[in-house]
């Protein structure tokens, strides 16, 4: 008998800490869709969640979830899928998680490839901790820690993405959430890592990159005719003259994931494996050093 | 007639110095000596002084001491640095090659060997290190043919014409000695004959996780505990577990948390630098109750410190390190056996009691070669002991999202589910959080749940102490780590001498098994704690739980070397007056 999984299963009885009107509120109710879209059962789903606003994602989702420290959960969700590749496998956060603090881990989490879906959510602002700058701000924007206008570059993450080698970037806006479920469950499904940068406006302490401002500006990449999302080279120019304002699966190219090529690494998950030892296995492993 | 004996080779980094000691330890081990091998190296590729040591006896050795009988040397520095711990009567063979000189004051007999020379007429220059076994072994009086079927073993697959070049260089070093020695050797005991595995200490621990079921190991290279990492890469494979090598620390000991958390045993290794870097995500380990093992091979800190040099000083790190209270379990190997065993205690442990495990190996205990007892690695005296895992019987009674992963129990051991099994589902998080997981800063919750989690520990008894020596000592040696042989010898010569002494040696760090140490101490009338570090860090511990501070003493070094028998013998003689 076939279970059928609908939106209550993937709800909590949580109240939300969010501010009315913030993105991550689209963010949530589109993954939730995705999942039942994709009719994943809640114990068969592991949501990895950063610090932050966004990081309370995981809080409102009823599945396996883990809270990580902040920055972190890129390698929280490699340890994961390595133990459990039977499990989908999403880490979720904000632009300060994932591009500051946590850079490090995801420049090597694109170029390792474990089959995981990383979701950004990207406001150009810290909001839990009330509004500083973030890596993804623009030039010029005033906070509390930029009195005089941001001074430095904003990251970009799509293009860090696409220069990467890595098999499948996207981005989506809260704001649209019928593509971003499109793109979400493309992302679930793809086999390596898939980077979905989601812009979802802070409406507390960003009123510069507003819902209104996004409508305006960005394109969607099904509005640009001949739009190729085989081609890197393409996507990057593309990401590039139209300075990250693009939504959409922008690259997407099939290859073998790290599991599939890690050696020895079997079918059934290691958490289902007998992890005894045998004496016979053990002598072998001293005899080599005699 | 010798029982015991002590051999050096020196020269620079890169030459082989290595592989010298190694064939010489291993076929010492074949013919059934005990053997102890250390290699002195330093944070370079190239160039830079090196030796290996090997101690070998016909009884067990834990530990190096400072006695050579023959030492090779491979340049003059060596024979400057290390000269002086030759023992009377004993042989300093130099390669006439750099013109050897025996500085004055060196009682040494100096075998002036043209080990280079010998090398190019056997047909491989490089087998300058064979030369130098064939004159080992004449002076250690040890038979050659053991040393053919090592060369068989090594460079059989390299053709006969390699095998044949390398027996002339052995027997070729072996008549030079014979000929220009004229019998000046130790008579040495013969080895009981009986094969003994002879590897590091690093190895025999990654034996042991892999025995234990690790299956994920995540970690960043750093001295001295790379060779884990390397170990398994090469192995875990074949038992259906990976390794992968992170981009830091932080990424190293996080990805162990998504393995645990899933179910997985997972493990890092690091050295001090990287235990640092991974403090806050052991509080995070220990707030979401994650098993987890951390292996720290301490090398001499802080800082950078001395990265290739012993050091037992991340001791309070381990025990109190991350901010805030959380608990966790510091276990410590002291000899090769345990090193292996301890390895089932920490992942059974950090499993049934969901934390942080953390193993403190140290330098000396990881890149020393020791010889092993087969039988004394037996897996039917070991268990894998899960904890407790709730399964999909004890979840169907759960309602949707209502599982209290972080139940308030009397033994504050909570029932775990595992990401795949239905019902089971809850949030880990490093935030204050009600039984079911989800986040409150409740006054009430929050204590509740601290307490709980500290009550875990307060169940974890026996196992952690282990005892040697006079039943009512007037001085009790308390050591851990791989201080033990030192200490051994040092309570058996101390021992020989008529005096009364005790050694405690502590296997459990953290908790501090205080009920196990406490009848000991009060019987004792001085104790001295022996340890690598510069301020008494566990004699500190030891006082701030326990008090008898006025029977508190410290033997310490901290100058990068291990401790030899005899420096805490004479450190006890001063402290029993
Ligand atoms: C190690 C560490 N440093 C700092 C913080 C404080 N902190 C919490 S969230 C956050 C930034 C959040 O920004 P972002 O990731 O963009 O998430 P948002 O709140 O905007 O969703 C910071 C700096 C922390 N929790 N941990
Ligand atoms: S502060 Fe900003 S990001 Fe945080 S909940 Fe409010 S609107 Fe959302
Ligand atoms: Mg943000």
């Amino acid at each position: 008998m076939a279970i059928t999984v609908t939106m209550a299963d993937y709800r909590t009885a949580e109240k939300s800490w969010w501010c009315p009107g913030c993105g991550d509120f689209g963010v949530l109710s589109a993954l939730q869709k995705t999942l039942v879209d994709l009719q994943r059962l809640p114990h068969e789903v592991a949501i990895i969640a950063g610090i932050g606003c966004s990081g309370k994602i995981g809080n409102y989702i009823n599945c396996y979830n883990i809270h990580t420290t902040h920055g972190r959960t890129l390698p929280v969700a490699t340890g994961i899928k390595l133990a459990n590749r039977d499990l989908t496998v999403i880490a979720a956060g904000g632009d300060g998680d994932g591009y500051a603090i946590g850079m490090g881990h995801f420049m090597h989490a694109l170029r390792r490839n474990v089959d995981m879906t990383y979701l950004v959510m990207d406001n150009h602002v810290y909001g839990l901790t009330k509004g500083q700058v973030s890596p993804t701000s623009d030039a010029g924007f005033i906070t509390s820690s930029t009195p005089q206008g941001n001074l430095e570059k904003p990251v970009r993450p799509l293009e860090l993405a696409l220069a990467s080698g890595v098999g499948f970037v996207a981005q989506g806006f809260s704001g649209w959430v019928p593509q971003l479920i499109e793109i979400l469950k493309a992302a679930i499904e793809y086999r390596g890592f898939a980077l979905v940068n989601v812009i979802s406006p802070c409406v507390t302490y960003n009123k510069v990159n507003t819902y209104d401002y996004y409508r305006e500006a960005l394109t969607k990449v099904e509005d640009i005719p001949g739009y190729d999302e085989k081609d890197r080279l393409g996507a990057l120019k593309t990401v590039m003259e139209r300075e990250g304002l693009v939504t959409g699966i922008l690259y997407r190219e099939e290859g073998p994931a790290l599991e599939d090529l890690l050696p020895g690494f079997r079918e059934e998950p290691i958490v289902s494996q007998d992890l005894r030892f045998r004496q016979e296995d053990l002598k072998a492993l001293l005899e080599e050093h005699r | 007639m010798l029982n015991e004996f002590a051999w050096m080779v020196g020269g620079q980094q890169g030459e082989g110095i290595e592989s010298s000691g190694d064939i010489l330890a291993t076929v010492l081990a074949r013919q059934g000596y005990h053997v102890y091998g250390y290699r002195v190296f330093s944070s370079r590729i190239k160039g830079g002084h090196t030796s290996y040591r090997v101690r070998a006896s016909t009884r067990p050795v834990r530990t190096p001491n400072e006695d050579i009988h023959l030492l090779v040397a491979f340049d003059q520095e060596t024979i400057d640095i290390e000269g002086p711990q030759v023992v009377p009567g004993g042989v300093i063979a130099a390669d006439s090659h750099f013109k050897p000189q025996l500085p004055p004051g060196l009682s040494a007999n100096l075998l002036d060997i043209p080990l280079t020379e010998l090398a190019k007429e056997s047909g491989n220059p490089l087998a300058r290190n064979v030369v130098a076994m064939g004159a080992t072994a004449y002076v250690l009086s040890l038979r050659l043919e053991p040393f053919h079927d090592l060369i068989r073993d090594r460079w059989g697959r390299k053709g006969e014409e390699v095998v044949a070049q390398n027996i002339q260089a052995l027997e070729s070093g072996y008549r030079f000695a014979e000929e220009n020695l004229k019998g000046l050797r130790f008579e040495v005991e013969a080895g009981d004959g009986r094969s003994r595995p002879a590897l590091l200490g690093n190895y025999l621990m990654s034996i042991g996780a892999m025995a234990a079921g690790c299956r994920v190991m995540a970690a960043y290279p750093i001295t001295p505990a790379s060779d884990i990492m390397e170990y398994l890469v090469r192995k875990l494979p074949q038992y259906g577990g990976v390794v992968l090598q992170m981009e830091d620390e932080i990424a190293a000991i996080t990805t162990c948390i998504g393995a645990g958390f899933a179910g997985a045993r997972a493990m890092t290794a690091t050295a001090g630098p990287g235990f640092s870097l991974m403090q806050e995500a052991l509080g995070l380990a220990a707030t979401a109750e994650i098993p987890l093992v951390i292996v720290d091979v301490q090398r001499a800190g802080p800082s950078t410190g001395m990265p290739t040099k012993v050091e037992q000083s991340d001791l309070m790190q381990m025990i109190y390190g991350t901010h805030g209270e959380s608990p966790r379990i510091v276990l410590a190997p002291s000899t090769m056996e345990d090193a292996f065993y301890i390895m089932f205690d920490a992942f059974n442990l950090a499993d049934e009691y969901q934390c942080p495990v953390i193993v403190a190996s140290d330098l000396m205990l990881g890149v020393s070669l020791q010889t092993v007892e087969d039988e004394a690695l037996d897996l039917s005296q070991v268990e894998w002991r899960r904890g407790h895992v709730a399964g999909e019987e004890e979840l169907a009674a759960v309602k949707a999202g209502n599982f209290e992963r972080y139940s308030v129990t009397a033994s504050g051991i909570s029932p775990r589910s595992l990401p795949g099994v239905p019902k089971g589902q809850y949030l880990a998080t490093g935030v204050e959080h009600a039984p079911t997981g989800k986040v409150t800063e409740n006054p009430q919750n929050r204590v509740a749940q601290m307490d709980k989690r500290a009550r875990k520990l307060s169940s974890l008894k026996g196992g952690g102490t282990r005892y040697y020596g006079a039943e009512d000592p007037e001085l009790l040696l308390l050591s851990f780590g791989s201080t033990f042989g030192a200490v051994e010898e040092a309570r058996e010569a101390l021992e020989a001498l008529g005096k009364k002494v005790g050694h405690l040696v502590l296997r459990r760090l953290w908790p501090l098994p205080a009920d196990e140490l406490q009848p000991y101490l009060d019987k004792a009338e001085k104790v001295l704690v022996v340890e690598l570090n510069s301020t008494g860090q566990l004699r500190h511990l030891v006082q701030m739980h326990m008090g008898y501070q006025e029977k508190l003493h410290s033997a310490l070094k901290y100058n990068g070397l291990p401790f030899y028998p005899r420096e805490i013998q004479l450190r006890a003689e001063e402290v029993m007056g």
